[in-house]
């Protein structure tokens, strides 16, 4: 599974940073290293919706605050 | 609205932004040699003895912004007709020598070259004057001029001559490290750089490359009609998919370059291209201590590729130099085209794109200290920083932060005849750093302080925090 996380200007100023800390450390917690491959680009082209985050190519709207509960659904229940 | 510092780099950028135009439609090979006469109609020359040679002049122009010389590898070339022929005897006495009694000229000079004719005017006897320019200071009447070639005044290099036969300027392209100081002092524009706008032009129109801006720091002190972000929103609107900071690949290279630094103990900065290009060229026995990291630009460009291998990355920045540095094999799989800052405003005014009308875009991936690097002491700052944020404290930072190329000479021999007190020499070609830069549209006494205050807005204010989410992301 790849998950790749904008880190273009836009949406570090919304905290792609934190989400991407977020996604890193529970990825760890729930042993899934060799599973879900973390990702970053520039730039998605949707600024407005950022941060821009995509799983196996599908587009999502995440923010620091809504990390955890997006892994959950998104990320942790589709890779186990 | 003042776009330029000079005439000079108006009128290039007036061939830029034709030529460009005539690129973006695809009609530059019918429409070339009429470039010329749309820029001076009529018969009135402007600039020149008449409008057939101030044409002429501009159909070289035209040939330079299509990329030049291809024969010639450096990057500055000299426009033959266009050069002045300015005179170049030194030190002279004028008509505005009033034969005085005090004399000053003659007690100041200590080779006794100053003579009296039967008016009492002076001479100067060029077998025996040094070029010392004394009796030019003292003169009450201001009435002994040096007559230098600016070209040559402005080459601490001392790359320019005369060429023989026509008198006009020549570049001895292994001294020139093209800093690109002569293209701005040359009052008659007959030095320039020459332009890789059609290969930007040609990435952008295909629409299946992902073209990414990799912009200077600078670019803050720069297009000070319009706000940055307009700036940004006008690079996006020519094509690009997005813009990324140097200053983020600057972070990148604070951080290991303060490793670097501390585990080798003297290093000079790898940053400026015409830097190390004149340490090489001048002092190779130096050479083994520049630092191994690419520039910032190459840095993050690298960072980029190797994220988005078919991505195509420009570099936009003040810089001359860059235009070589990214043909080095080592640069050139990271690095596709270079624009100056004059170049970009080319490109926006071809397209007619009124930035100031545009949306205010963002541009924040670096930080406090990978902004700065766009001034002198910024890289040394920023290094410092480095070594206390790894938390290296047994190594002890005596920077020496060469504003100029001529600082950096005095440097350069002093630590060659190991008499300088420094462990890390950082060295910026032009005179303020790269604000300085020869591409820059205007140079102004505010632009260190708009660097400044650039650095201070950045969203992250440490360099680990600037780049640590590039490291956990593949």
């Amino acid at each position: 599974m790849k998950v790749t996380v904008c880190i273009g200007s836009s949406c570090h100023l919304k905290g792609s940073r934190q989400v991407v800390e977020e996604f890193q450390y529970l990825i760890a917690e729930n042993g899934l290293k060799d599973t879900v491959e973390l990702g970053g680009t520039f730039c998605m082209g949707n600024c407005q919706k950022g941060v821009c985050v995509t799983v196996d190519d599908e587009l999502y709207s995440v923010s620091p605050e809504t990390a955890k509960s997006f892994f959950e659904e998104h990320i942790l229940a589709k890779a186990k | 609205m003042r776009k330029f510092d000079t005439k000079v780099q108006h009128l290039k950028y007036k061939v830029l932004r034709e030529v460009a135009r005539e690129a973006w439609k695809g009609t530059l090979m019918q429409n070339m040699l009429d470039i010329p006469k749309a820029i001076v109609p009529g018969t009135e020359p402007t600039m020149r003895c008449c409008v057939y040679k101030e044409r002429a002049i501009l159909g070289e122009r035209v040939k330079i912004a299509m990329g030049g010389d291809k024969s010639n590898p450096n990057v500055i070339e000299v426009i033959e007709i266009a050069c002045d022929e300015c005179p170049m005897g030194g030190y002279n006495v004028t008509e505005a020598c009033r034969g005085c009694l005090a004399h000053r000229c003659e007690d100041v000079c200590r080779k006794g070259a100053i003579t009296f004719d039967h008016h009492q005017k002076a001479h100067i006897d060029k077998t025996k004057c040094v070029e010392c320019g004394q009796c030019a200071t003292v003169c009450p009447y201001s009435a002994i001029m040096n007559f230098k070639r600016p070209c040559i005044s402005a080459c601490k290099v001392k790359a320019i001559s005369m060429t023989d036969d026509t008198k006009a300027a020549c570049i001895d392209n292994d001294k020139c490290i093209s800093c690109g100081a002569c293209v701005y002092q040359c009052p008659f524009g007959a030095i320039t750089d020459k332009s890789f706008i059609l290969d930007a032009i040609e990435m952008l129109k295909n629409k299946d490359n992902k073209v990414f801006a990799v912009v200077a720091p600078s670019i803050s002190s720069q297009f000070t009609y319009a706000k940055l972000g307009q700036v940004i929103a006008g690079i996006k609107a020519l094509g690009f998919h997005t813009v990324v900071e140097a200053a983020l690949g600057a972070d990148m290279v604070a951080y290991a370059e303060s490793g670097e630094l501390a585990e080798k103990g003297f290093l000079t900065s790898s940053c400026c291209p015409a830097f190390v290009s004149y340490i090489q060229k001048q002092f190779p026995q130096l050479a083994d201590n520049i630092s191994h990291n690419l520039s910032p630009a190459a840095t993050i460009s690298k960072y980029i590729k190797e994220h988005e291998p078919d991505a195509k990355v420009i570099f936009i920045g003040p810089c001359t130099a860059k235009k070589m540095e990214f043909q080095k094999e080592e640069v050139r799989p990271y690095i596709d085209c270079v624009l100056t800052f004059e170049e970009l405003q080319a490109l926006f005014d071809s397209r007619d794109l009124e930035i100031m009308d545009m949306h205010e875009d963002i541009l924040d991936n670096a930080s406090y200290f990978g902004r700065i690097f766009a001034r002198c002491g910024g890289l040394a700052d920023a290094v410092a920083e480095g070594l206390k944020e790894r938390g290296i404290t047994d190594f002890e930072l005596k920077a020496c932060s060469c504003d100029g190329i001529e600082e950096c000479r005095i440097a350069l021999l002093k630590k060659s005849k190991n008499a300088l007190d420094a462990n890390f020499i950082e060295g910026m070609a032009c005179v303020g750093g790269c604000i300085g830069g020869a591409g820059c549209l205007t140079h102004g006494a505010k632009n260190k302080s708009e660097v400044d205050k650039y650095g201070k807005e950045a969203f992250e204010k440490t360099i680990t925090d600037a780049i640590s989410q590039l490291g956990k992301v593949k």
